[in-house]
């Protein structure tokens, strides 16, 4: 039975957040696209922002940073290490360039499944809770605009 | 509802009040730095987080010269939410990673087909 959809976890008390997600394609398929610029480039998204690859060396001990920009000019930077990069598995340090301080070990691995399928499994270790709870709250941004937008209409009508 | 909740709703229901706890997701921040993207006076920002504060939203540092603000995010438990919009986010990530994969078996087959 595939896995339709990511699924998460995040322990509370410890400073981990895992995604496990399956595809439809094969782990070396999978992998090159994390490693190929060109492709990690097209799906690293989101949809409304541009990313454009600065430094790229998918090599254990190489590096790679790229930039992401919306309509409005807005631009966010990324950076890190390709700690480890093998078949199969690659750990990569991560940096958001808003803080520059904060630091994640991102592990994924590609499991073979068959039919020629594919399980990732990503770990983001960050150096503290704080730091893990900041990168959850980024994902908020978005939908909580969204969401009260709902809501907004929701007490207009009540009120 | 019970009150805290519904202080919180409405404390969100204004625009203004939104975009400056979307702020403070990132860090907390001075009246100043959370004003000046805001066409609006000091004063007013100031208005939009006694509210903020009356709901328990966030709160201001007593000891600090600066008394930056702090967002209170426990308050309504967004821990959940957080992360459900986080792994929506991821979801969305690999749905255009399905589509990259799906192009990527699509120039394999014809460059297959090619020799």
């Amino acid at each position: 039975m595939r896995t339709l959809e990511a699924t998460i976890e995040a322990v509370p008390d410890l400073p981990l957040i895992r995604i496990s997600r399956e595809f439809d394609a094969t782990p070396d398929q999978v992998q090159r696209a994390h490693t190929d610029p060109e492709l990690f480039a097209r799906w690293i998204g989101p949809d409304s922002r541009t990313t454009v690859i600065e430094v790229w060396d998918a090599r254990t001990g190489g590096a790679w940073r790229y930039t992401n920009t919306n309509c409005d000019g807005d631009v966010q930077t990324f950076f890190g290490s390709f700690h480890l990069v093998r078949p199969g598995r690659m750990t990569q340090t991560f940096t958001w360039g808003g803080m520059p301080d904060g630091v994640s070990l991102e592990t994924v691995t590609f499991e073979a499944l068959p039919g020629g399928r594919t399980r990732l499994s990503a770990t983001s270790l960050v150096d503290s809770i704080e730091g893990r709870d900041a990168i959850l709250r980024s994902g908020m941004d978005l939908g909580m605009r969204e969401g009260y937008a709902k809501l907004d209409a929701l007490l207009a009508d009540g009120r | 509802m019970d009150d805290q909740l519904s202080r919180v709703f409405s404390a969100l229901a204004d625009p203004i009040r939104r975009d400056l706890v979307v702020r403070l997701t990132t860090a907390d921040a001075t009246v100043g730095e959370l004003a000046a993207p805001h066409n609006v006076s000091l004063q007013a920002i100031s208005k939009h987080l006694k509210v903020l504060e009356g709901s328990g939203l966030v709160t201001r540092s007593r000891d600090a010269q600066r008394r930056p603000v702090h967002l209170e995010a426990e308050v309504f438990d967004l821990m959940t939410k957080w992360i459900e919009r986080y792994r929506e986010q991821a979801e969305s990530r690999y749905r255009r990673l399905d589509s990259v994969l799906a192009d990527l078996a699509d120039e394999e087959s014809s460059r297959k087909k090619a020799t």
